[in-house]
């Protein structure tokens, strides 16, 4: 008896609809980046499961992407926290509501 | 195996629990450490899905380099740690989408098309991608060397400009 696949595609969806709520509710930067990497790795578990259980398919592609992804993952984190690090500088705030100099 | 069972339990435990405690606590060095134990949790199911270099991957840039970058971050900004309240107007909002897009993912998608009784729902058991698998995948000519090189490149620009866009001048 093996866990099936569908545990680990609602354990992904849920660490995603998480992630996708703290980028879309915390007003802290730094929180945002962090739904983010939630995000980012809610879909890295997606890609090794399917790569796991795929029964056509016995290449790396599916780890090779995971590998890429958590390339990925490292050059966002440090773009952004620069660029939170930058605006802080800058405005003495990291609250997103607080940067809204391109709002119309 | 009931084993593999109880592991999987722990680990996504791990890795729901992590991830609902990062959005909720109110202290940003808790969310991030929160965050370390949600990452820990993920590089627990990369092991059950028999890919264990990304598990060790997932400790050493994750939980090494970018939880610690995170922490790095919330220190420099040191004043925003306790904003008196963590959630903007419209979190409602966000919580339901997050709740509608959960839902719709998991009646819309997983269960009918891979849930109770379907295919795939056994693993391969020949493939174990070790180490050596998917390094000769990675810079093998007929592999992904391409892709792998224009990485690197990606690594260096990042690399570039965050200290551009972070210097002091």
């Amino acid at each position: 008896m093996v866990i099936p696949l569908w545990m680990y595609l609602i354990v992904a969806a849920s660490i995603f609809s998480i992630g996708v709520f703290a980028v879309l509710a915390r007003r802290n930067a730094v929180a945002v980046l962090m739904g983010i990497e939630l995000m980012l790795n809610a879909v890295n578990v997606n890609l090794v499961a399917f790569w796991r259980y795929s029964t056509t398919d016995s290449s790396m592609g599916g780890q090779v992407f995971a590998a890429f992804l958590f390339v990925v993952a490292a050059a966002e984190a440090a773009v952004g926290l620069a660029i939170v690090i930058a605006v802080y500088r800058n405005r003495r705030s990291v609250i997103v509501e607080d940067v809204d100099m391109l709002r119309w | 195996m009931f084993v593999q069972y109880l592991a999987f339990a722990i680990f996504s435990a791990f890795a729901i629990i992590g991830a609902a405690m990062v959005v909720w606590s109110r202290n940003l060095v808790h969310s991030a450490l929160f965050l370390v134990m949600s990452l820990f949790g993920v590089a627990g199911l990369f092991i059950l899905l028999s890919a264990p270099f990304l598990a060790a991957i997932q400790v050493l840039v994750y939980i090494g380099a970018i939880a610690i970058l995170i922490i790095f971050a919330v220190m420099l900004t040191r004043s925003m740690t306790a904003i008196r309240e963590p959630f903007n107007t419209q979190s409602w909002l966000g919580a339901v989408i997050g709740a509608v897009l959960f839902v719709s993912l998991v009646a819309g998608m997983i269960l009918p098309v891979w849930g109770w009784g379907s295919l795939p729902t056994l693993p391969q058991s020949d493939v174990v991608g070790t180490t050596r698998d998917i390094g000769i995948a990675l810079v093998s000519a007929d592999g992904y060397v391409l892709p792998f090189e224009v990485a690197s490149l990606l690594l260096t620009a990042a690399m570039v400009g965050a200290i551009v866009i972070a210097r002091e001048d």
